[in-house]
């Protein structure tokens, strides 16, 4: 038996040997991991848990994995999880993006798709009504995002004209697709979509690049999965509805509001890799983006009021023709105050570029704002990069980016990603390993996203990235805020947007999920069992990675527990005792040991009980 | 929901440029004239296109008739499918209030021979469009 919501199907695509299969999963393992981040962890877990710790995230046998949830395109807000191991923590990390392509590949009747092994040759996967086929992407290959997406739409189109030409005009498909970035195998680099969307925590561009996959791409023409309580779910999708239209903040600025209000208001921005989070640059305001560059103030993603989207368009200059949304605060901040960039034309433009090489637009740009501080501290030199790195020089960011998307030079080490760029700089220049690492805003491995702890005005705080299973990642923290660990996690697994969860209330959301999957699933039943058989899972992965030392790594850099160096909160840093108090409440109501290990009767409890012979070797 | 099954068509042929697309009612009816069947006939009080299901055998005369190739064969049943305006009380309109966006009015116009200009492949709309928020560049993001 399907519950609600689910097409029922998952893909399996071994592209070693060009083998593509359906598989299904059953009712059981569907009601305790639900979709999204959930389902890509166990299917991980299964499937390579064995070879977990030897095995790179760019591996031909770790699978990636693209899963929709049960109420993806169905709850307002449609988004797709991408997953396998992280090249760049090497756990775990569902990394969500807004797209079309959810809603197409979940009508085409397939809940998922994992991809195992390497193309010898780069491909694309096409999923429509009449099956699925990998087809030749060499024409593709080295192509930017933006050119991409184009040529794909159009060819996309003429196929399915071709083969049903008398059914009307086809729309354009669904797709996410790599920028050269992700076919060099940068570590950190996103999978897009959309021109300006991105799946990019994680790294999962890297590993696309690395099995030689250009492009994943849908189209149906078929209806929703049936879901359980139809009456239901279309009362609550209503409500859900009335609710987002009140959000009236996003849909008049986005996040667009805050590259001046995290740095003035809350004094969270990173400003010259996170040596300030204060700023009071009016240039930066987002009076200035609408007024100069937006070209259109209202843009949804499918089924969505919230429309915090808005597009940008530079249309005279030497960046004519640059083409993005907002840009979104991440991006604001990552390419723009946290390079010393104050002016929205430069940010655009850094924010386009991002996008059309196929970097993750937070943590591609964390890595350049990290290059830059070793610069202005005498470290890397203008021999080092080939000229000089200044703040605010976007020429110079410019090409640094260019150089990292196709390892040139510097930009080899640098496309290692962050934390792993540290180490190498280390050798290179003879240094220790900590004097490189104090610099690097990272946890886990993953950079951290734009919203600062010192000041404790944000809705991160001191343990939201220390304890997080998916470390830096901004989307999913540890607890507090509005993205609280049951809330993301499920969101995720949902698997629809963190904005669309923002005005409904989280009793309307999970009576939504019940509407749709008729599992008898509750805010609490999320929050005691599901939530924390799904994180727990995830932590046991990256403890599997031997990467991360228990408790010594399950903390902020170093950075944020300097003083703020300037602002209304000058003085202000990230409480040690607090961190190290949080951390343990974290673990125990986790049911994980004081150093963060599961616990043999929490697997349990869980059913997670496969789980503790490999975690007997961490516990002490 | 079933986004294909929808009498109002939005085609975005590239991210941001979206271009709602349904029947304009022509004066002409080309897509009437065009049926071997006589399965289209339009509706006296609203002006929609309507389509009898049991008579229309899946040709595909009226998509290549419209200047719009506005209609389309249904994913369920095969059959040509037009806005029928629902009966002259249209839906959309009903949900765009209700969600508060309040972009949708009824207007209450009579037949004129500008309706056809608005029946148009919403690819070619959305090449004008485009280039009228991303200026030259507008020119090259559709192929």
């Amino acid at each position: 038996m399907i519950p609600g919501g689910y097409a029922g199907k998952w893909l399996d695509i071994d592209l070693t040997n060009n083998k593509i299969e359906d598989i299904t999963f059953p009712y059981e393992t569907l009601e305790q991991f639900f979709g999204g981040r959930g389902m890509a962890t166990k299917i991980l877990w299964d499937r390579v848990a064995d070879k977990w710790t030897d095995m790179d995230g760019l591996d031909p046998e770790n699978p990636l994995i693209f899963a929709t949830g049960p109420m993806t395109g169905i709850y307002p807000g449609a988004r797709i999880c991408v997953s396998g191991k992280s090249p760049v923590s090497n756990g775990v990390v569902g990394s969500t993006a807004a797209t079309e392509f959810a809603v197409e590949i979940k009508n085409t009747g397939y809940d998922g798709i994992i991809f195992t092994g390497k193309s010898p040759e780069p491909v694309y996967l096409l999923v429509t009504d009449d099956g699925p086929e990998l087809v030749d992407a060499k024409h593709l290959w080295g192509l930017d995002g933006e050119t991409t997406l184009i040529k794909l739409n159009k060819e996309v189109k003429e196929t399915l004209t071709k083969r049903h030409p008398n059914v009307g005009l086809w729309k354009a498909p669904g797709s996410m697709y790599l920028g050269p970035a992700g076919e060099n195998m940068v570590r950190n680099a996103c999978v897009m979509t959309k021109i300006c969307h991105a799946a990019g925590y994680g790294g999962y561009g890297s590993v696309m690049g690395s099995k030689n996959i250009k492009a994943v791409v849908a189209k149906s023409r078929n209806m929703f999965p049936k879901v359980d309580a139809p009456e239901a779910a279309k009362l609550l999708w209503r409500k859900a509805h009335a609710e987002l239209i009140k959000v009236s903040d996003f849909r008049r600025w986005g996040t667009g509001h805050l590259g001046f209000g995290a740095g003035a208001g809350t004094s969270s921005e990173p400003v010259r890799n996170w040596q300030e989070e204060w700023h009071n640059e009016t240039a930066i305001g987002v009076n200035r983006y609408m007024d100069r560059f937006w070209v259109k103030t209202k843009w949804a993603d499918f089924n969505c009021t919230t429309n915090c989207m808005k597009v940008s368009c530079i249309k005279t200059g030497p960046y004519k023709g640059d083409i993005t949304d907002v840009p979104d605060y991440e991006l604001q901040a990552y390419c723009g105050t946290n390079l010393g960039i104050f002016d929205p034309e430069s940010n655009v433009h850094i924010s386009t570029l991002m996008d059309k090489l196929g970097h993750s637009g937070i943590n591609g740009p964390n890595t350049l704002g990290y290059a830059a501080e070793l610069y202005q501290r005498g470290i890397l030199t203008e021999e080092d990069i080939g000229f000089k790195l200044e703040w605010g020089d976007v020429e110079a960011f410019d090409k640094l980016a260019h150089m990292m998307a196709y390892r040139e030079g510097i930009g080899d080490i640098l496309a290692e990603g962050t934390y792993r760029a540290a180490f190498k700089i280390a050798e290179m220049k003879g240094m220790k390993p900590e004097e490189l690492l104090k610099y690097a805003i990272h946890v886990k491995g993953i950079e951290i996203g734009a919203h600062g702890t010192r000041s404790d005005k944000d809705y991160t705080h001191d343990i939201s990235y220390a304890a997080s299973v998916q470390g830096g990642d901004h989307t999913s923290t540890a607890v507090d805020g509005y993205n609280d660990m049951s809330g993301a996690v499920f969101y995720d697994c949902g698997v629809f947007c963190t904005f669309t969860a923002r005005g409904p209330s989280q009793a309307l959301i999970f009576d939504f999920a019940k509407a749709i999957t008729g599992f008898p699933i509750t805010l609490h039943s999320w929050r005691s069992v599901t939530g924390p058989r799904i994180v727990t899972l995830q932590k046991a992965l990256l403890l599997m990675s031997n990467m991360w030392e228990p408790i010594k790594d399950d903390d902020n850099p170093a950075r944020f527990y300097e003083p703020l160096p300037s602002g209304p909160y000058k003085g202000k840093t990230t409480d040690r005792e607090l961190v190290d108090m949080k951390l343990q409440a974290y673990f125990d109501t986790l049911g994980w040991d004081e150093r963060g290990i599961p616990k043999k009767e929490t697997l349990d409890r869980l059913d997670l009980g496969d789980v503790d012979q490999y975690m007997v070797k961490y516990r002490l | 929901m079933w986004p294909e099954a929808s009498r109002v068509r939005v085609f975005m042929p590239f991210p941001g440029v979206e271009v709602p697309h349904l029947c304009a009612q022509c004066q002409d009816y080309p897509c009437i004239e065009a049926c071997p069947v006589d399965a289209l006939s339009s509706d006296p009080d609203t002006g929609a296109v309507i389509v009898d299901r049991e008579k229309c055998i899946s040709c595909g005369a009226c998509i290549k008739a419209c200047p719009g190739s506005v209609p389309y064969l249904h994913p369920g049943d095969n059959k040509a499918t037009i806005c029928d305006l629902c009966g002259g009380e249209p839906k959309c309109v009903e949900v765009c209030t209700e969600a508060g966006y309040n972009a949708l009015t009824i207007v209450n116009e009579g037949p004129s021979i500008h309706r056809k200009l608005y029946s148009r492949d919403p690819v070619e709309t959305a090449k004008d469009l485009a280039v009228k928020m991303f200026g030259e560049k507008g020119e090259e993001v559709i192929e």
